[in-house]
C-alpha cells in the first residue's frame, strides 16, 4: 500500500431535527468519529443501510459540507473551506458520481456541454483541445460523439451515468466519490457501469470511495471495505479478507445475505427487531438490539474500533473483547 | 430564451419530459397572439402610422364622431385625431408595461437568488420586503411615491418596476433553493463552478418557464395600475398621452364624445384579456404547478 | 398556537415599522422636511421652530426614532391647503368612504361566494362557464372602464341615475355597482377554484363513497375545508376597501379617503398624504391579524399542532 490520498480523522456530524412545525429540535448524529484512510489508487468500498451515515461521510469527504468535529486531509493537505475559491479550485482534483444521473444533469443542455463544463470552469486548454478532450472522454465511457449532441431526457439511465462519468474525468481528478451509483440502474446495465469503473479505475489510477449499500458490488470493486451502522464504522479491513472471514455480527450477516460464488447459500443469518433510527440511537453498542449474541456489556458500553491484525479492525465486544475465539460461530 | 423554453418544457424535478407540439394552439390563444403582435407594431411605428401628430389640432373638426374620412376614430375636444393619439398611447403605455415588467422580473428574481444563495439574515430580510410588499395596496404605495417626488416618465416606469417584484423573489427563491439542495445545481456547484455560473447559466433556463408564466400575470396588472394612475392624471402628464390618460380626459365629454374614452379602454381591456389568455394557456403548458 | 400568534402579531408590527419607515425615508429623499410639511410660504421663523421642534439638526437615527415618538403621538402634521390637522381631514372623509366600501363589500360576498359554489357544485354548466367569463372581464376591465360604462348606460343613456355627487342614496348605487360588480367575479372565481381543489380531496370520495348524502357531504366536508382559503381572500378585500375607493371615488366625485388622497398627492399635500398612508397600513395589518386568527381557529391542523407546542 502506497501513502493516503484521503486521511479522514474522527470526523462528526450531526442535524437537528423538528418534529412538525413546532415541534422541539432533536439532534440527529448522522456520522460520530469516523476515521478512514484511502491509499492512493485503491478503492474503499464504504457499506452500510440507508441511515447508516454513509452518504454523509462521503459528503464531508469530498468537502461538500464541513465536519462538526475531526478533519479531512487530501493529499497530506487539509480541505479547502467550502465556497472559496481555493475550494473550487480544489474541485479539479476530486469529483463526485450521484445516484441520481438524470437529476445530477441539466435538463436543458446538450451532454456534451455539461462534459465541457468542468473544462470551461477551470480554464483548462484552448477551445479546440476542450472539445477533443469531450470527444475522447465519450470514448473513454464507450459512448460516440453523437451522444454527446442529444439531452439527457433522449438517453437511457446508464448513459447517463457514463455522461456523469464522463463530466467528472473531464478535468482527470485523483479522486472519485461514488455515491450509489448504480443503484438507480437496472441489474443489468449495473455490471457495464461497475466493470467501465473498474476498468477507468485501473487504466487513470484513480482513488475511489466507492459507497453502496449492495454487498455485490462493493465486493466487484473495491480492495478495502468499511462497514458502516448508525454513524459509526463498526469493520474495516481489506476486501478479500473481509469477505472470507467477517467478524462483525452485522458484518457476518450482511455477507451471509448476499450470496456469492464458492460459498454456500444455507446459514443465513436473519436479523431481527427494528431497522436502524438514526434519531433514536440505541446505547452501548447501537447494533446490540438486533444482535443474535449480544451480551449484557453490549447495551451499556460502546465497542471501540480496534486492530485484530492483517489490517482489519473491528468495533464488538465479542472480538475485541475476551471472547476473541467466537469467529467459528459463523 | 422562450425558443428552448417551448422546445424543451420541463418542469423542474419531475422526471418527465413533456414537448409541446406548437401547431396545437386553441384560436382564443391566436388571436391574443395576433392582438399583441398588432400592438407590438403599433408601439414600434407608431409616429410612421399615425395619419397626423398627436398633438396636431383641427380646430374646425372638433368632436367630430367616428366613420368619417379623414378622423376614422374620430376626433377630441381640440379637433386632435383620436387614432393617432391612440397609436401614441399604445406606445407609450407598452413601454411602460415593458420597461416595469422587466425591473420587476430583474429585481425580484436578483433578491430571490440572493436569498437562496446566503440564506440566514438576507433570506429574512427579501422575505420581510416581500411580505410587506405583498400586505401593502400597491396603488397607495405609487401614490405617495408620487406625492412625494413628483412626476416624470422615468420615475413612473422605475416606480411600476416595484410592482410584482415580490412574485419573482418567492419563485426564484423556492425554486433555487430546491434546485440547490438536491440535482444539477449541487452536482454543477461540486464541478468548482461560481455562483454567477450556477444560478445565471443553469438555475435561471431551468426555472424560466415558470417566470415567464409570472410574467403574463405581472404584465397585464402593470398596465392596469399604469392606466389607472393616468387616468387619475397622476401618472402619465400632458402633452405625453397615454391609454389611461386618453380615458381620463375623455371622461370629461362621456356625454357628447364617448369614442374619446372607449377606443382607449377597449384598447386596454382587450390587451389585458390577450396576455391573460396566452398566459392561462402557457401555464397549462410549462407549469401546472402555478396557480 | 400561542407561538404562531405571537409571530403573526410580531409581523403585524414589523410592517407598521416598516411603512413608517418607508415614509420617513420617502420623505427625507424628496427635501427639506420642514417645507414640505409646512408649505413655501411658511414664515421663516415657523420653519425653524418646527426644524428644533422635529429635531431636524440632530443626527438622522435620532430624527428617525423621533419621528415614530411623533407619529405614535399622532402629530401628523398640518394640511397644506387649510392648515388644519391632517388626521382630522382624514378622518372626516373616513364616514363617506364606509358608506360606499362597506356595502360593495356585503354585496361581493352575497354575489360572488354563492356563485363561486354553484359554479364548482355544476362544473361544465352554462352558470359555471358565465362566471368564468364574467371572472376574466373583472380582472381586465379596470374599474375606471367599468365606472365610466355604467355612467354611460345608466345615467347618459337611459338617465336613471345620477353620474356623480352625494346628495341622496341614488347617489351610492352606482359607486356601489361598481365596487362590488369587478370584486364578486374574483371572489366568485377564487371561492370555484378553493371548493374545486377541496371536492378533489380523497377524504370527499371516502366520504360519498361511504354513502354520505352529497347534500351533507358539501355542507359538512366541503363547504368548511373551501373556507378557510376563501377567508383569507375576504380578508385581504377588507385591507383593500380604502385603496379600492380611490379610483371609484374620484369618479363619482364621491367626498371620500380616497378622493382626498387624490387630491392631496395632485397638491402634494405630503402630511395627508402620509396620513393616509398610515391609515391604510393600519386597515391591512388589522385584517391580515383577524384572518391570521380566524385562520388559526378554522384550520384545525394547526389547532392540533398548536395543541401540542
Amino acid at each position: 500500500m502506497s501513502a493516503p490520498l484521503v486521511e479522514v480523522s474522527a470526523i462528526s456530524r450531526s442535524y437537528s431535527m423538528r418534529s412538525g412545525m413546532f415541534g422541539r429540535a432533536t439532534a440527529v448524529h448522522a456520522v460520530d468519529g469516523v476515521s478512514l484512510s484511502i491509499p492512493k489508487g485503491e478503492t474503499l468500498g464504504l457499506v452500510g443501510e440507508s441511515g447508516s451515515g454513509k452518504s454523509t461521510t462521503g459528503r464531508i469527504v469530498l468537502g461538500l459540507e464541513p465536519p462538526d468535529r475531526g478533519d479531512v486531509r487530501f493529499d497530506g493537505k487539509p480541505m479547502a473551506a467550502l465556497g472559496t475559491q481555493a475550494w473550487r479550485t480544489q474541485r479539479a482534483r476530486m469529483q463526485m458520481i450521484f445516484q441520481d444521473p438524470l437529476g445530477a444533469l441539466d435538463r436543458r443542455l446538450p451532454v456534451a456541454s455539461q462534459i465541457r463544463e468542468p473544462l470551461d470552469i477551470h480554464g483548462i486548454g484552448t477551445v479546440a483541445e476542450r472539445e477533443d478532450r469531450v470527444r475522447e472522454l465519450l470514448r473513454a465511457v464507450e459512448l460516440t460523439p453523437a451522444h454527446g449532441a442529444r439531452y439527457p431526457g433522449a438517453l437511457s439511465g446508464g448513459q447517463r451515468q457514463r455522461i456523469v462519468l464522463a463530466r467528472a474525468l473531464a478535468t482527470k481528478p485523483d479522486f472519485l466519490v461514488c455515491d450509489e451509483p448504480v443503484s438507480a440502474l437496472d441489474v443489468s446495465i449495473q455490471a457495464q457501469v461497475v466493470n467501465l469503473l473498474c476498468d477507468l479505475q485501473a487504466r487513470l489510477s484513480l482513488t475511489l470511495l466507492f459507497i453502496s449499500h449492495d454487498l455485490r458490488v462493493i465486493r466487484q470493486i473495491s480492495t478495502i471495505v468499511a462497514v458502516m451502522y448508525l454513524g459509526r464504522i463498526v469493520e474495516i479491513g481489506s476486501a478479500d479478507d473481509l469477505f472470507a472471514r467477517p467478524e462483525h455480527p452485522y458484518t457476518q450477516a450482511l455477507v451471509s445475505a448476499s450470496p456469492a460464488p464458492g460459498r454456500r447459500s444455507a446459514g443465513r443469518i436473519v436479523l431481527s427487531g427494528d431497522p436502524p433510527n438514526p434519531a433514536a440511537r440505541p446505547n452501548g453498542c447501537a447494533f446490540h438490539p438486533r444482535c443474535p449474541r449480544a451480551l449484557a456489556r453490549c447495551a451499556s458500553e460502546v465497542p471501540v474500533l480496534s486492530a485484530i491484525g492483517d489490517g482489519r479492525q473491528v468495533a464488538c465486544h465479542l472480538v475485541t473483547g475476551p471472547h476473541v475465539q467466537t469467529r467459528d460461530a459463523a | 430564451m422562450t425558443d428552448t423554453t417551448l422546445k424543451d418544457g420541463s418542469k423542474l424535478g419531475s422526471g418527465v419530459r413533456r414537448r409541446i407540439s406548437l401547431p396545437a394552439i386553441p384560436l382564443s390563444v391566436a388571436l391574443a397572439i395576433a392582438w399583441i403582435i398588432a400592438m407590438l407594431v403599433v408601439a414600434a411605428l407608431a409616429e410612421k402610422i399615425a395619419p397626423y401628430g398627436y398633438t396636431q389640432l383641427d380646430l374646425r373638426n372638433r368632436l367630430s364622431a367616428p366613420g368619417n374620412v379623414a378622423h376614422w376614430l374620430g376626433t377630441d375636444e381640440l379637433g386632435r385625431d383620436v387614432l393617432s393619439r391612440l397609436l401614441v398611447s399604445i406606445r407609450i403605455s407598452l413601454l411602460i408595461a415593458f420597461g416595469a415588467t422587466a425591473i420587476s422580473a430583474v429585481v425580484g428574481t436578483t433578491l430571490g437568488f440572493l436569498a437562496a444563495h446566503f440564506r440566514g439574515l438576507v433570506e429574512q430580510l427579501v422575505l420581510m420586503l416581500t411580505d410587506f410588499q405583498a400586505s401593502m395596496p400597491f396603488l397607495i404605495m405609487a401614490l405617495a411615491v408620487l406625492a412625494f417626488f413628483g412626476n416624470s416618465l422615468p420615475l413612473l416606469i422605475g416606480l411600476m418596476g416595484l410592482f410584482g417584484w415580490e412574485r419573482y423573489a418567492r419563485i426564484a427563491r423556492g425554486l433555487a433553493i430546491s434546485a440547490n439542495a438536491q440535482g444539477y445545481a449541487a452536482a454543477v456547484r461540486q464541478l468548482g463552478a461560481r455562483p454567477s455560473r450556477i444560478y445565471l447559466r443553469h438555475i435561471l433556463p431551468n426555472i424560466a418557464s415558470t417566470l415567464i408564466v409570472s410574467t403574463t400575470l405581472v404584465f397585464p396588472e402593470v398596465i392596469l395600475m399604469e392606466s389607472g394612475l393616468s387616468f387619475l392624471g397622476l401618472g402619465v402628464q400632458p402633452p405625453m398621452t397615454s391609454l389611461g390618460n386618453m380615458v381620463g380626459y375623455g371622461r370629461e365629454y362621456l356625454t357628447r364624445a364617448p369614442w374619446i374614452m372607449l377606443a382607449p379602454a377597449t384598447t386596454i381591456v382587450v390587451t389585458t384579456l390577450a396576455v391573460s389568455v396566452i398566459g392561462d394557456w402557457l401555464r397549462d403548458k410549462l407549469d401546472p404547478t402555478l396557480q | 398556537m400561542g407561538r404562531y400568534f405571537a409571530i403573526r402579531i410580531g409581523r403585524a408590527a414589523l410592517t407598521i415599522v416598516l411603512v413608517v419607515t418607508f415614509a420617513f425615508v420617502v420623505l427625507r429623499l424628496s427635501g427639506d422636511p420642514a417645507l414640505m410639511i409646512l408649505g413655501p410660504e411658511a414664515p421663516p421663523e415657523v420653519l425653524a421652530a418646527f426644524r428644533k421642534a422635529w429635531g431636524l439638526d440632530d443626527p438622522i437615527w435620532f430624527q428617525y426614532l423621533d419621528y415614530f415618538g411623533a407619529i405614535a403621538k399622532g402629530e401628523l402634521g398640518r394640511s397644506m391647503r387649510d392648515g388644519r390637522p391632517a388626521i382630522e381631514l382624514v378622518l372626516e372623509r373616513i364616514p363617506a368612504t364606509l358608506a360606499l366600501t362597506v356595502p360593495a363589500f356585503l354585496l361581493k360576498v352575497a354575489l360572488g361566494i354563492p356563485a363561486g359554489i354553484y359554479a364548482a357544485l355544476h362544473r361544465g354548466s352554462a352558470i359555471d362557464r358565465a362566471v368564468m367569463m364574467t371572472a376574466v372581464a373583472g380582472f381586465t376591465v379596470p374599474s375606471f372602464v367599468l365606472a365610466l360604462l355604467l355612467v354611460l348606460v345608466f345615467a347618459v343613456q337611459l338617465g336613471w341615475l345620477p353620474s356623480g355627487g352625494q346628495d341622496s342614496w341614488r347617489h351610492a348605487i352606482l359607486p356601489i355597482a361598481t365596487l362590488s360588480l369587478g370584486g364578486a367575479a374574483v371572489l366568485a372565481r377564487f371561492t370555484r377554484s378553493a371548493m374545486l381543489e377541496v371536492l378533489g380531496q380523497p377524504y370527499i370520495r371516502t366520504a360519498s363513497a361511504k354513502g354520505v348524502p352529497w347534500r351533507m357531504v358539501v355542507t359538512s366536508h366541503a363547504l368548511p375545508n373551501a373556507a378557510i382559503p376563501t377567508v383569507t381572500i375576504l380578508g385581504f378585500m377588507v385591507g383593500t376597501l380604502i385603496a379600492g375607493a380611490v379610483v371609484v371615488e374620484s369618479v363619482f366625485a364621491w367626498p371620500g379617503v380616497g378622493r382626498l388622497l387624490v387630491v392631496a398627492v395632485a397638491n402634494r399635500d405630503l402630511a395627508v398624504v402620509q396620513c393616509i398612508l398610515l391609515l391604510v397600513a393600519l386597515t391591512m395589518v388589522t385584517s391580515n391579524l383577524i384572518v391570521d386568527f380566524l385562520y388559526g381557529f378554522l384550520d384545525p391542523r394547526l389547532r392540533a399542532k398548536g395543541a401540542h407546542a
